[in-house]
C-alpha cells in the first residue's frame, strides 16, 4: 500500500476502500432490507439480465440507497417476460417485473422502491419464496 | 461485469481451520470458477466469528445467511444453491434446540443476541491480513484523529474518563496506568502489549490478534503518543502461530503504510512495533515475570515497586496492557469516552470477552456488557447446560479465580462483584459444570495447573501449592482426614498472604472458593469416603443391579481387565478387587443394570 502520510490522505482512502466491507454492513440491518432478486437463468441472461443487474446496482448506487442488496436467481418460470426481477421491500409480499431492462431499471427505482408506487407491467405472482 | 455483489466469510480463526475451514475457502472459490463468478463473489477468510460450538462457519453478505458446521463437500452446494439460485441451504442453518426452526442469520439467534462486540467488533466481519478492510471500519481513524487534536494528557484524560480497565485480570484503569507510565522521562520507554494468554479455557486474545490485529497495533500506537513511547514491543506466546502470522503481517503492512515508523501520518509522532515470543509459561503473563523473559531472563516475577511504569523493561518507563483492554482502545476514540462509559456497571465500563467452555450447549467466544449476569450468559447465550443436566458451579478467572454457584447466578458480572462472590473476573475464561462434575478434582485440576507453572522463586508457592496438591490427593484418593480440611484451608490462606505475585497470592483460590461453597462435599469425601458426583476413581465402586441384569454378557466382553463373570441369561458379577473402574460395563449394558456409587 502507499504511503499514507495526513489523516486527510487516511479519510481519502476509507471513502476509496469503504465499499470493501459495506456489503457486509447491510447484513447487520437485515430487517430493513429490500431484496432485489435477478433472474438469471439461460433465457434471462440471453434477454440481457446482466446487463439488468448491473443497471440497478449503478442506479441503486447513484441514489445512495444502501439498504437495497441483489441476489440471482435461477429461472422464475416467466420466460415470455425476460429479464424478470423479483423486489422485495421488508413486510411485504414481492412484486415481480417483467420485461426489465434499458429505462424499466430507473423507473422501478424511482418510482417502486423509493415512492412505492407500481408501475406498468407487473407479473402477478402464483407461488411462494420459502426463505 | 466486475461489481462485487456477494462476499463469502469464512471463519479463519484456529478452531475453524482446524476443522478444515481453509479447504472450504478454497473449494468455493473453485466452485465460483467453475460457475464463472469469481469476479461477483468475493470469498474471504476472516476472524473468529465466536459460535466456536457450531463451526466452522460460512457466513454470507449481504443477506446475512450464517452457515454452521460447513465442511469442505458443501461448498458446491452453497454456490449452486445460494449463490446461483438464491436459494438459502437449509440443512447449513442453525438449528434453534429451543424452536428446532431454522435460523438463518445471526442476529435472530440467541447466542448474539445479548452480545455486544466492542472489542470483537471486527472478528468474523473483515480479513484480517488486509489493512484496507480495517481502514473501510474507520482504522486507523482514531490515531490520525489524535495526532492531529489531542496533546498526551488529552488522551490519557480520555482514556480516565472512560473508565476502561485492564482486561488481563487485574482490574486497574488504564487511564491511570497510562498517566503513571507519562510522569517518568528517560531517553527510551517502552509500550508493552501483554498477548501471553495463559488461562486454560481462555483465547480471547488469540482471537482478537487473529482476527483484528490492527486493532491492537493502532491502541499502541495511541498509547505510545500518549506515555511518550516511541518502542512498542508484543510479549506472544510462540504457540500462537496464526495469531504470529497475522500480527506480522499486520505490523509490517502498517509500516509500509506510513502508519507505524518515522512521522507517523506525516506527524512528528514517530513509532514502531517488535515482537517478544514466550514459551508459554503461565507466570509470564504478570507484567514483571514478562517483562524478564523479554530481557531474555527466567520468566520470573519481581517485587513491585517499582512498577514497569518506573523500571521496566531494561529499566525503563514501560507500560504494559493487555491485548483485549488495546482493542478496546480506538473505539473509545471514535465514539467517545462518554458513549464507552455509558455501557456496564458503574465500576466498570464497558463489554467483556469470555471464553464460554465446559458443559454447556454453545460453547465459544462472547463479549457482553458488564453487568450482564452469569445466568444470562450460561443459559441465554450458552444455551444451558448439555444433555439437560443439572448446573452446579462456573469457575471463572482461571486457576487464579474461583468457582461460583447457583446463589450468584443472578449477580451481575463485573470486576468487583466477581471479587465480592469470592472469585474474579480473570482474563475472561468461563468454566461450566454440571453434577458429574466433583468439586475436588475441580480444585485440584486448577492446583496441578499452578504448581507445574510455579516459577519456583518464592517458598509458599513453590512448596505450599504442592503440599495443597498433594492433600486434595489424599483426599480424592479416599484418605483423607478431617484434620487435613482444616490444614487445607490454613495453608491456603498462608500461600495467599505470603507468595510474591499474583500467580502464588491466587493460586490457593479454586481451593478456597470450593471449600466455601461445597465444603459437603468435602465432607463426604474424608468422613464417608464418598464422592457425591461419582467422578473420584478411588470412591466410587460399579455393580451389577441382579434384578436388571439380562445376562447378555455384553458388559463381560467390554470388561478390559475380566473383571465380570456370569453365564448366558444370567446375572453378571463384578469382582472388586480385579475392577479398574474405567466403566466400560456401564457404557456397554443397554439396561441400565450397572450403577455406580
Amino acid at each position: 500500500m502507499a504511503k499514507i502520510s495526513s489523516l486527510e490522505e487516511l479519510r481519502k482512502l476509507k471513502e476509496q476502500v469503504k465499499n470493501a466491507t459495506e456489503l457486509r454492513e447491510k447484513g447487520h440491518n437485515i430487517d430493513r432490507l429490500i431484496q432485489v432478486k435477478v433472474s438469471m437463468a439461460t433465457c434471462g441472461i440471453a434477454s440481457g439480465a446482466r446487463e439488468t443487474l448491473a443497471d440497478f446496482m449503478k442506479e441503486v448506487k447513484a441514489r445512495g440507497l444502501d439498504d437495497v442488496v441483489f441476489t440471482q436467481t435461477g429461472c422464475m418460470g416467466y420466460c415470455h417476460s425476460e429479464p424478470t426481477v423479483e423486489v422485495t421491500k421488508p413486510g411485504e409480499e414481492p412484486v415481480v417485473f417483467g420485461n426489465v431492462k434499458g429505462g424499466r431499471v430507473r423507473e422501478i427505482v424511482e418510482k417502486y422502491i423509493v415512492n412505492g408506487e407500481l408501475v406498468e407491467d407487473i407479473i402477478p405472482t402464483a407461488y411462494k419464496t420459502i426463505d | 461485469m466486475a461489481d462485487v455483489k456477494m462476499h463469502i466469510l469464512v471463519c479463519g480463526g484456529t478452531g475453524c481451520i482446524s476443522a478444515q475451514s481453509d479447504k472450504i475457502a478454497e473449494n468455493l472459490r473453485r466452485c465460483l470458477k467453475d460457475q464463472g463468478l469469481e469476479e461477483e463473489v468475493k470469498v474471504l477468510l476472516s476472524g473468529c466469528f465466536g459460535f466456536c460450538e457450531q463451526g466452522p462457519i460460512v457466513k454470507i453478505a449481504p443477506d446475512n445467511t450464517f452457515y454452521v458446521k460447513v465442511t469442505p463437500e458443501d461448498a458446491e452446494e452453497i454456490v449452486a444453491e445460494h449463490i446461483v439460485k438464491g436459494r438459502k441451504v437449509d440443512r447449513l442453518l442453525f438449528v434453534d434446540p429451543e424452536t428446532a426452526e431454522h435460523v438463518a442469520d445471526s442476529k435472530h439467534m440467541e447466542f448474539y443476541k445479548k452480545q455486544m462486540r466492542i472489542a470483537l467488533r471486527n472478528c468474523g466481519f473483515i480479513d484480517p491480513e488486509n489493512l484496507a478492510e480495517y481502514v473501510a471500519r474507520d482504522g486507523y481513524m482514531a490515531l490520525g484523529q489524535i495526532l492531529e487534536t489531542l496533546s498526551p494528557q488529552d488522551v490519557i484524560d480520555v482514556m480516565k474518563a472512560s473508565g476502561l480497565r485492564g482486561r488481563g485480570g487485574g482490574g486497574f484503569p488504564t487511564g491511570l496506568k497510562w498517566e503513571f507510565a507519562s510522569k517518568y522521562q528517560d531517553d527510551q520507554k517502552y509500550v508493552i502489549c501483554n498477548a501471553d494468554e495463559g488461562d486454560p479455557g481462555a483465547f480471547m486474545d488469540r482471537s482478537i490478534l487473529e482476527g483484528d490485529p490492527h486493532s491492537v497495533v493502532e491502541a499502541m500506537a495511541i498509547c505510545g503518543y500518549a506515555i511518550g513511547a516511541d518502542k512498542g514491543m508484543v510479549y506472544i506466546r510462540a504457540e500462537y502461530p496464526l495469531a504470529v502470522k497475522r500480527l506480522r503481517k499486520a505490523i509490517e503492512d502498517a509500516r509500509e503504510a506510513g502508519l507505524l515508523g518515522r512521522n507517523v501520518l506525516g506527524s512528528d509522532f514517530s513509532f514502531d512495533i517488535e515482537i517478544r515470543y514466550g514459551a508459554g509459561a503461565f507466570v509470564c503473563g504478570e507484567e514483571t515475570g514478562l517483562i524478564r523473559s523479554m530481557e531474555g531472563e527466567r520468566g520470573e516475577p519481581t517485587s513491585k515497586p517499582p512498577f514497569p511504569a518506573e523500571k521496566g523493561f531494561w529499566g525503563k518507563p514501560s507500560n504494559v496492557n493487555n491485548v483485549e483492554t488495546l482493542a478496546n482502545v480506538p473505539v473509545i476514540f471514535l465514539k467517545g469516552a462518554d458513549w464507552f462509559a455509558s455501557i456496564g456497571t458503574e465500576k466498570s465500563k464497558g463489554t467483556k470477552v469470555f471464553a464460554l467452555a465446559g458443559k454447556v450447549n454453545n460453547v465459544g467466544l462472547v463479549e457482553v456488557p458488564m453487568g450482564t449476569t452469569l445466568r444470562e450468559v450460561i443459559f441465554d447465550i450458552g444455551g444451558g447446560i448439555r444433555g439437560g443436566k443439572k448446573f452446579k458451579a462456573v469457575q471463572t478467572g482461571g486457576p487464579s479465580g474461583g468457582c461460583l454457584t447457583e446463589k450468584h447466578l443472578d449477580t451481575p458480572i463485573d470486576f468487583d462483584n466477581l471479587v465480592a462472590a469470592g472469585s474474579m473476573m480473570g482474563s475472561g475464561g468461563m468454566i461450566v459444570m454440571d453434577e458429574d462434575n466433583c468439586m475436588v478434582s475441580v480444585a485440584k485440576f486448577y492446583l496441578d495447573f499452578t504448581v507445574e507453572e510455579s516459577c519456583g522463586k518464592c517458598t509458599p508457592c513453590r512448596v505450599g501449592n504442592k503440599r495443597m496438591y498433594e492433600l486434595l490427593e489424599k483426599i480424592t484418593d479416599g484418605r483423607g482426614t478431617e484434620a487435613d480440611l482444616k490444614l487445607l484451608k490454613d495453608l491456603a490462606l498462608v500461600i495467599k498472604d505470603t507468595s510474591l505475585c499474583g500467580l502464588g497470592q491466587t493460586a490457593p483460590n479454586p481451593v478456597l472458593s470450593t471449600l466455601d461453597n461445597f465444603w459437603d462435599e468435602y465432607e463426604a469425601h474424608v468422613k464417608e469416603k464418598r464422592c457425591p458426583s461419582g467422578a473420584c476413581k478411588s470412591l466410587v465402586s460399579y455393580y451389577v443391579v441382579a434384578d436388571q441384569c439380562k445376562g447378555c454378557t455384553l458388559c463381560a466382553r467390554a470388561c478390559p481387565a475380566e473383571a465380570i463373570s456370569g453365564k448366558v441369561k444370567e446375572p453378571h458379577v463384578i469382582d472388586q478387587e480385579k475392577c479398574v473402574k474405567c466403566g466400560a460395563c456401564m457404557t456397554a449394558c443397554k439396561f441400565g443394570a450397572i450403577i455406580k456409587k
